[in-house]
């Protein structure tokens, strides 16, 4: 079985602090760390090759010092790694990042064997969309499974997988055929700590490195800025805002008090609001 | 995996580890360094003053791209009582030629970059990997080490403890004593972020020029310690550090320490407006001469604050660091080169290099230094400050008593809180310590 998984290397965002004269983010001299979704999707390739056999793929789209969350993810046990780095990537919004990992996943499959299963984390903790995952999916025309909790079972003849998705309201089971995309949950499992071979062996690999042309993109017009329809005007920091929190004391008051006390707290300082929630009542 | 043997494996990736990864690795010997931090640097803490000649002999064109905050122009040092400090400051615009003598850095920073070379040179460097025992033969020979990740033992011929001033593995191995309360000072450091701009300004520097200032006197309630401040780019370094036996007895605070000496009146503005980045403490080895321990045996050698080598006048241990590190693998090379084995009699060449070098001609020089201001730590940290600035304020204030009654009253100060023999017999001493 080959199990191809895409991690991102993003800033420890524990440890971003906001220029005090600017109010710019600095990015300087933050950690980076891989994506912590991202880890809860390779443990679980990990644990499918552990059980079933095969090889681990790690890929990442990234500048070239991604190669040190690359090696990370070889120190946790992972067979290869690809590192898709090209200054033709730079500034690629979800749209271009799925197009490029994609072109390169269809690659990755022509160079080492198609993959069986490919894991995203649920999304990172920089960007926050969620999109990536789907968009590869979607462009390599693979069934896709999203917050998946839990992987009950695989079957390699059949070409099957059974998992446990995580939806509103509830835990759907579904099963579905190989290949497919599986974006993986957070809390479902827990990073190994590789072995002193793994780690070793990683210290010494040489990371694949592709550019655009090795991974076979020939359209770099859907690439970084330029097939990037979303534009980051600006990033700055909120400003604090006058108004100061407020506790509200619940000795001795039932919940119709508080909600009570609560709403009024709110129509005091937003009349607007009142005048317009009004029209909505029919009591 | 078959089993596999280097030339030699360094335990630790700080300053002494680095050095001796990178003099081996680059003379082509197969290097092993395993760190237990989750990268070079992480587990690392210093003021931190970087000193070039130390750094260039091991990497001579590190100016190209080591990550380098400022070059010290001027050094401050301040003796402080509760109000005011009276000082001596040098500042030279020679120090702006072009390979300065000093930086200030970020280790967390500069670190990475040491260990990127350490790596380029050839050495195989495994992070978040801790030695938990030294692996001997039947004669009691050092042969590899064990680590914390499911595996085998890795086998060397020669082990280097670069592990820093806890030392924890050789002391369980048996190679050194746990040191003492009294030969260890605990530092704690705050770095405040200020803009570039607001710091050329309030240090009055331009171009990369530091300043650094280092403080002594009643901020460290009378216990033996010092404070510093150290200018970087962007930010400031500031801490504090005391005998870790002083603050037993005592039962002070390190962070109230610091909080006392960034509310000095003289330190206040300095840092005025700065927003907290980085908060650190770490235990630095003090004894000094006196305290080093065994640097070599059968199968091993023990450099930088693991061997104790910090010389706690000067502040200075990075490049006593580096500079054991470097003779380490060199003696290794050459004893290697020899076709030797890495016996203890063999590994003795680390010991003779290392004391024909400044490091321990340094702290022979200074042997005494530690069990003086030690044992006399409320004189020198607290009476003496204070006298000193009672009696430059008596110096510098106008009224209408005489000239020859302030020096008087000068005088009968001094005489009074040390008498005249004790006066005496603290300069002696001092002068004898210093020699």
């Amino acid at each position: 079985m080959h199990i191809l998984i895409c991690i991102k290397q993003v800033p420890d965002s524990a440890q971003i602090r906001v220029h005090p004269v600017t109010n710019t983010i600095m990015r300087q001299g933050v950690p980076t760390i891989i994506n912590p979704y991202d880890l809860f999707a390779l443990e679980e390739a990990l644990r499918l090759r552990d059980c079933h056999g095969g090889e681990v793929t790690v890929l990442t789209m990234g500048p070239p010092m991604a190669e040190d969350a690359l090696r990370k993810a070889l120190t946790y046990g992972a067979d290869r790694a690809v590192l898709l780095t090209d200054r033709y990537f730079a500034g690629s919004d979800t749209l271009a990042t799925s197009f490029a990992l994609s072109q390169a996943i269809a690659k990755i499959g022509e160079t080492f064997g198609a993959p069986d299963i490919v894991f995203t984390g649920k999304q990172t903790i920089d960007g926050d969309t969620a999109q990536v995952g789907p968009g590869i999916a979607k462009r390599l025309d693979l069934l896709q499974l999203t917050y998946v909790a839990k992987i009950v079972s695989i079957d390699l003849d059949a070409r099957e997988i059974t998992v446990e998705r995580r939806s509103e309201g509830g835990t759907q089971t579904l099963m579905t055929k190989l290949p497919c995309l599986i974006t993986m949950l957070e809390g479902t499992n827990e990073i190994r700590r590789g072995s002193l071979d793994d780690a070793l062996r990683a210290a010494r690999s040489q990371i694949v490195k592709w550019n655009a042309a090795d991974a076979g993109i020939e359209d770099l017009t859907k690439c970084g800025l330029r097939g990037s329809p979303t534009v980051v005007k600006r990033v700055f920091a909120p400003t604090a805002r006058a108004e100061k929190a407020e506790q509200i004391d619940t000795t001795e008051k039932t919940s119709r008090d508080l909600a009570e006390e609560l709403i009024a707290g709110i129509f005091s300082r937003q009349p607007a609001l009142e005048d317009e929630l009004a029209f909505d009542g029919d009591d | 995996m078959t089993e596999e043997k280097f030339d030699a494996i360094v335990i630790g990736a700080g300053m002494a580890g680095n050095a001796a990864a990178y003099t081996m690795a680059s003379r082509g010997l197969k290097v092993l360094q395993l760190e237990r931090g989750e990268y070079p640097g992480s587990k690392n803490v210093q003021g931190a003053i970087m000193y070039s000649n130390m750094l260039e002999k091991i990497i001579p064109d590190f100016r190209d791209d080591a990550p380098l905050e400022r070059h010290l122009i001027e050094q401050r040092f301040w003796m402080m009582d509760d109000t005011s400090h009276i000082g001596m400051q040098y500042r030279s615009d020679d120090f702006n030629e072009s390979r300065h003598n000093r930086y200030t850095v970020i280790r967390a920073q500069f670190d990475k970059w040491f260990s990127r070379k350490v790596r380029e040179a050839g050495a195989t460097v495994l992070c978040e990997t801790t030695v938990t025992e030294l692996a001997r033969d039947s004669d009691g020979k050092v042969i590899g080490v064990l680590t914390d990740r499911t595996g085998d033992m890795i086998l060397a011929d020669v082990v280097v403890l670069a592990e820093g001033v806890n030392g924890l593995l050789g002391t369980r191995a048996g190679l050194r004593e746990t040191p003492k309360p009294q030969n260890v000072a605990l530092a704690v450091k705050e770095m405040h972020f200020l803009p570039e701009e607001v710091i050329d300004q309030r240090f009055g520097l331009k171009a990369n020029e530091g300043c650094v200032i280092e403080a002594a006197g009643t901020i460290s309630r009378s216990m033996a310690g010092l404070a510093f401040l150290y200018t970087n780019k962007e930010s400031i370094s500031i801490g504090i550090g005391c005998l870790v036996s002083d603050f037993a007895a005592t039962m002070e605070s390190p962070y109230e320490l610091l909080e006392s000496f960034k509310n000095h009146p003289s330190i206040r503005t300095l840092i005025a407006g700065s927003e907290v980045k980085e908060y650190a403490a770490h235990l630095i080895p003090e004894g000094g001469y006196r305290a080093i321990p065994q640097l070599f045996g059968n199968g091993w050698v023990v450099v930088g604050d693991a061997a104790q080598l910090n010389n706690a006048v000067h502040r200075e241990g990075s490049n006593l660091a580096m500079t054991s590190g470097r003779l380490a693998g060199e003696a290794i090379f050459l004893v290697r080169k020899g076709g030797r084995p890495m016996t203890k009699e063999n590994l003795a060449l680390y010991k003779s290099m290392l004391d024909k070098s400044f490091v321990i001609k340094d702290l022979r020089k200074y042997k005494d230094m530690p069990a003086l201001l030690h044992t006399n730590s409320r004189n020198f940290f607290t009476t003496y400050p204070q006298l000193l600035s009672q009696a430059a304020q008596n110096f510098m204030r106008v009224d209408s008593t005489p000239k020859l009654d302030k020096e008087r009253a000068t005088t009968a100060a001094f005489i009074k809180a040390r008498s005249r023999w004790g006066l005496v017999g603290d300069a002696v001493r001092l002068a004898f310590a210093w020699r």
